[in-house]
């Protein structure tokens, strides 16, 4: 019997149409297959540099995104309590002047009311400039509780950081370090270059103290108790110094090592950097035999030894200063490894291994280079050990220092940006910190801000503080509660809105934030302070909330005003470098999404309704002399002729009316055109001599003025010690204009350490340690990171519980077995949830999926679904201020959210308890704002060829 | 019952599959969920997907489960799919002819036609590899792609499995097993890839690659001082001052 003949070239589609991905922040390249207009397939771009015709599972569910009955359809308004998910479909003519109405009376009065935050947002050069235009400080987006410790340790150490800003040299690093990498911004690149480490023969190494996704491939487990990595790395550094595996001479010169350091105890500038006239710092130049410029092309400057001044007084060179503290006894592998759960001997073969890759596995590349000095080498040398860090060190209350003490670690290895070792990702680097400061509050309405909301302190006058050093920002960043909070800390702002501190506002403007839910910490109590309302008035204490999204996510019921979003395949985008960069090691990149598919609902995408409320308002640069609007064709047309500074818009490539310049050149009417053609993405490659050591390669200098990336023609010099750090403590001892109220003295006195440090994190140190013995952590699954509306027919197949995960020793302790249901208490409350035991986890630490919890009701979902009953949150045991005081529960330097911190324990549920998750809360009636969820699915039945 | 071809296929075509490099991120599961969704087999059915018991086609599913590796707990990302066995029972079972491994290349395949749903074969299959569609009535597998992999609208690179294509860690390859010298059969023989229970006599022709064990490269470090002080010292003996 003959099967039935088989067509095995069948057509696949009518068209292709190339755009972004956006199932989550990795914004790799997509190639979108249609047929008679509807999706058949979505396949990665082999051309696009992200990620080189790879997707990951995300992007290929896309497709049930698209068809997700979640999706909202129209303008709602509230009717009834808020938070009830009561509403009335309505006209955007009649939406848009609610909001106008809202919006146009605060900024007649007082701009700062109105608080603009954006989460899960890839928009902010267009976001962040609207509220500049609308002159409110008050907007941030999701970063003050994503990485800001990662971002702003690096960036005030070497200009770049891990993430968006650097990645390993996959190509020919030798020996790749991963800190608290569970899944990533960057998902398919890390994943390629997982598989080029492994094809190499290099060593992976995954510092986690969970060992799923990447950690279980790794060649190396190191199963760390949560909060501890900075004594890890503190105690490789101790090692590496004490063995002299150090690279002295790159210290020397790329580094502040030599740069001298006065001491002068009690003095108005101990601490600071001994400079000329001129302000450049000052090394002891063994050459001279005396004070010398460090920066000079002859520089040799002495990396030990106290000097005296002309003015009698005493400087040591910063390496001095940063050896001792490394070398301290307290940091030996002996005397950090019970506090970190590793073996001492485990500690030291780590850091000989480091040493060996550094330095036995040197790479010389027979490439020329000058650097910023005009020092010319005939190569350039590799040195392969490469590291790449995430949540697993930025959420903690010490995670600023911890990753301070990692980019240390690469700086006394001589391993930055060169070959082999991690890589800036241009813009970067940019100066350490950037040149860009944070703005306050309007002097009169109407005006914009005199600059952009958010920015990089250099010192205690940048801070946003009134008079007596009160908050000048609703979430109290830039205030000497969190000094460095530079990517602001959208997780206090509800709380600081609800409480009226510093002040009340009028208006909360959210997009992509799902607060109410799996991005708030203290999630049942931020839900109360969104619905409280003044006993005295009656009114809601946050008057006004209004709120974007494209699906029905448990924070759409708690809107006023909803402002439904498009889908990623029905709008326009712009990934800019003036915002988070797609570039790669290698050279500049941005972006573009397309419109591939018609909204078959009256939505809008959130960008054009920005701009188009901007106009409304008569915003300035969003309209014209005659109160027209500057952009009526939305965010294309500001795409294509917004100009940031004369030459410099939201694409960098094909500018010029020719479409000939790159980088800085005049709007370019095809510009659009241009870059459809070519895959929705631009490129361009560094010149070879300018590809490494670009913080001092002349070369790079060179380029990167041309395209207009550089903050300041200055070489970025690595801040071991950092000068910035010195300033705040200063300041908290009594010195300068600016300084800290008492209430907060002795906090900045501590945490503004010039050198990295290791402290206990703050619940840890806080709480009752033998009443919540154990750590608690929450990670995203590769499956569904960073991926909103993930609970969609594919993706929830896959994952729709989440189970609490244990070690199986820690569970036999408690008699508890597999699927038994335990409860979680913290300081905070308590939750219930069903037991998974495992051996890939460290002994003190319970974990679980994030967001697999879903509110019932939320989502498009059954009301009876896993994801509602037996999923649940870690975030209702999280507080969002400490235990002991009002500060938030945040990095005291940058205001990051230190939601690793968590500490718990377990108790097994009794008989009588249900099988449920708990807390559990009322259904949600908003399902009945989209479209029915079809009982059985036949997506693709009409593509086949036969039928 | 069904017969397998007289004579062995001239061509294997599998895949193999390195466990060393798999992160289990799901993207080759849904990648061909996408595409099977609307190819040869379509539609790869959807029960109750917005409900509490969803349940679909899929020919491609990642299992994850822990292997002791000296009690530090490995978790193992372990795909699954056909294995277009040589002596595949799924298709010797069939009462109707409906599954067949095909004589070019020996990759085993249901015609819808002919199958009435009575799933002998997945019962026949050790490896769980057979997927029934309740929703359509029939018996749906991995196709190894067979409508991209000669498909001559698609660019010749893109003529691979979509699992394959689309590995993000390029843990999954694709080629002819029956030919030594195929850059998978290198692959095997240099890594020692495995068929997976061959003790059952399916003979599969997919494989794996086991996880490597990786040496340490180092030589141990040697502090030149024994105080802090003395490495100080040290140090302005040699230079750094």
């Amino acid at each position: 019997m003959r099967p039935t003949p088989i067509d095995t070239s069948p057509p696949v589609s009518d068209e292709v149409k190339e755009t972004t991905c956006y199932m989550c922040a990795c914004r790799c390249g997509i190639r979108v297959h249609l047929r008679d207009g509807a999706l058949r397939y979505i396949e990665g771009n082999p051309k696009h540099p992200v990620n080189r015709g790879v997707l990951c599972a995300k992007g290929a569910a896309g497709i049930m995104k698209q068809h997700s009955p979640a999706k909202l359809r129209k303008p709602l308004k509230r009717v009834g309590e808020r938070g009830r998910g009561a509403f009335v479909e309505i006209e955007w003519d009649e939406a848009l002047e609610i909001a106008t109405e809202w919006l146009g009376k605060i900024r007649e009065t007082d701009p700062k009311k109105l608080a603009f935050f954006t989460g899960r947002d890839q928009s902010q050069a267009l976001t962040g400039w609207w509220a500049t235009q609308f002159g409110t400080p008050n907007y941030a987006a999701h970063g003050g509780f994503c990485s800001v410790n990662m971002a702003a340790a690096g960036l005030y150490t070497m200009g770049g950081s891990f993430w968006e800003f650097g990645e390993p040299d996959w190509d020919r690093t030798r020996y790749f370090m991963m800190f608290g990498v569970a899944e990533d911004h960057a998902s398919n690149p890390i994943k390629i270059g997982l598989g080029k480490v492994k094809a190499n023969g290099a060593k992976c190494v995954s510092v986690n103290p969970v060992r799923t996704g990447y950690s279980a491939i790794a060649d190396e487990w190191v199963g760390i108790r949560p909060g501890t990595d900075g004594l890890l790395v503190f105690s490789l550094i101790r090692e590496l110094l004490l063995a002299d595996q150090v690279d002295f001479g790159y210290l020397a010169r790329y580094t502040n090592a030599g740069w001298l350091v006065i001491q002068d105890d009690g003095a108005a500038d101990h601490g600071l950097f001994v400079r000329d006239e001129a302000g450049n710092p000052q090394c002891w130049d063994k050459a001279l035999d005396g004070l010398g410029p460090a920066l000079d092309k002859n520089a040799n400057p002495a990396l030990i030894g106290a000097r005296t001044l002309a003015d009698g007084r005493r400087a040591v060179p910063a390496f001095e200063l940063l050896a001792r503290r490394f070398l301290d006894p307290a940091y030996a592998p002996e005397a950090v490894a019970e506090r970190t759960g590793l073996a001492a001997d485990t500690i030291r073969r780590l850091a000989a291994e480091l040493a060996h890759a550094a330095f036995q596995e040197e790479i010389k590349l027979d490439l020329p280079w000058t650097d910023f000095a005009g020092r010319h080498h005939d190569h350039m040398i590799g040195r392969p050990v490469s590291f790449h860090a995430m949540r697993g060190i930025s959420a903690h209350s010490n995670g600023f220092h911890t990753c301070r003490a990692l980019h240390v670690l690469q700086a006394l290895l001589g391993s930055i940006d060169c070959p082999g070792g991690w890589r800036y990702r241009p813009p970067y680097p940019k100066a350490a910190p950037p040149a860009v400061l944070p703005t306050g509050p309007v002097s009169a309405p109407g005006d914009p801000l005199a600059g952009p909301p958010l920015g990089f302190p250099r010192g205690p006058e940048d801070l946003l503080v009134d008079e007596v050093g009160a908050a000048q920002r609703i979430d109290k960043a830039f205030s000497w509660e969190a000094p460095l909070a530079a990517h602001g800390m959208m997780h206090m702002v509800i709380r600081n809105a609800w409480a009226g501190d510093p002040y009340p506002i009028d208006t909360l403007f959210m997009f992509m934030a799902n607060m109410s839910w799996n991005s708030s910490m203290n999630t049942t109590e931020t839900m109360q302070m969104l619905t409280d309302k003044d006993p005295s008035t009656g009114e809601y204490k946050i008057p006004h909330i209004i709120y974007s999204d494209a699906f029905d996510s448990e924070m759409v019921a708690y809107a006023d005003l909803v402002l439904p979003d498009t889908t990623y395949l029905e709008r326009w985008d712009c990934i800019s470098l003036l915002d988070r960069p797609i570039s790669e090691i290698g050279g500049p990149a941005d972006s573009i999404r397309q419109p591939v598919l018609t909204p078959d609902r009256d939505v809008r995408p959130f960008q054009d309704v920005l701009l188009d409320l901007g106009a409304r308002l008569g915003l300035p640069g969003m309209v014209d002399d005659r109160g027209d609007a500057l952009y009526p064709g939305g965010l294309p047309d500001y795409m294509l002729r917004h100009e940031r500074k004369p030459g410099v818009g939201m694409l960098a490539g094909w500018r010029g009316a020719e479409g000939t310049s790159k980088g800085i050149g005049a709007p370019n009417p095809d510009q659009i055109d241009r870059y459809i053609a070519n895959g929705c993405f631009w490129t361009d490659a560094i010149p070879e001599d300018a590809v490494y050591f670009r913080n001092v390669n002349q070369a790079y200098r060179t380029y990167g003025e041309a395209m207009g990336f550089l903050d300041t023609p200055d070489p970025v010099i690595v801040q071991l010690y950092s000068e910035v750090l010195q300033k705040f403590r200063l300041a908290a001892q009594g010195h300068g204009a600016v300084q800290p109220p008492a209430s907060e003295r002795d906090r900045v006195a501590a945490y503004f350490d010039p050198l990295p440090m290791w402290y206990m994190p703050f619940e840890e140190s806080v709480i009752d340690r033998d009443a919540f013995p154990l750590h608690a952590l929450t990670q995203r699954p590769m499956v569904m990171y960073h991926s909103w509306d993930s609970q969609n027919a594919w993706q929830r197949q896959i994952l729709g519980s989440n189970r609490l995960y244990m070690a199986r020793s820690l569970a036999a302790r408690q008699d508890i077995g597999d699927d038994d249901w335990v409860w979680v208490y913290s300081h905070q409350g308590r939750i219930r949830g069903q037991v998974r035991l495992m051996d890939g986890v460290n002994p003190d630490t319970v974990w679980t999926w994030n967001a697999i919890g879903k509110r019932r009701g939320a989502w498009g979902l059954d009301t009876d679904v896993h994801e509602a009953t037996q999923g649940f949150l870690l975030n209702h045991l999280i507080g969002d201020t400490l235990p002991n005081d009002a500060h938030s529960n945040a990095d005291p330097v940058t205001g990051q959210a230190a939601w690793y911190d968590l500490r718990v324990r377990i108790e097994k549920a009794s008989p009588g308890d249900a099988a449920e998750s708990w807390p559990q809360f009322d259904p949600l009636p908003t399902n009945t704002l989209h479209g029915g969820a079809p009982a059985v699915l036949r997506y693709g039945a009409d593509f086949r060829g036969d039928s | 019952m069904t017969d397998l071809p007289s004579k062995a296929p001239a061509r294997k075509l599998g895949l193999v599959i390195d466990l060393d490099t798999c992160v289990g991120c799901h993207a080759c599961a849904v990648n061909c969920k996408e595409w099977n969704s609307g190819g040869f087999a379509a539609p790869l059915t959807d029960t109750d997907p917005y409900g509490a018991e969803p349940d679909g086609v899929w020919f491609n599913r990642v299992h994850s489960f822990e292997a002791d590796t000296h009690g530090k707990g490995r978790t193992v990302h372990f795909p699954r799919s056909c294995l277009h066995c040589d002596n595949a029972l799924c298709v010797t079972v069939c009462p109707t002819g409906a599954s067949y491994k095909r004589e070019e290349d020996g990759i085993v395949l249901v015609d819808e036609d002919k199958c009435i749903g009575c799933k002998l074969c997945s019962w026949a299959c050790p490896y769980g590899a057979r997927e029934y569609d309740a929703n359509e009535g029939v018996m749906k597998k991995c196709t190894l792609c067979i409508d991209r992999i000669y498909n001559q609208n698609l660019e010749e690179a893109q003529r691979v499995p979509a699992c394959v294509s689309t590995c993000p860690v390029s843990a999954r390859h694709f080629g002819d097993l029956a030919d030594p010298e195929s850059d998978v059969s290198r692959l095997v023989a240099d890594r020692g890839g495995r068929p997976l229970m061959p003790e059952l006599d399916y003979a599969p022709v997919n494989r794996y690659l086991p996880p490597r064990t990786y040496r340490s490269q180092q030589s141990p470090l040697n502090a030149t001082a024994d105080s802090v002080e003395g490495k100080f010292l040290q140090w302005v003996d040699r230079l750094l001052s």
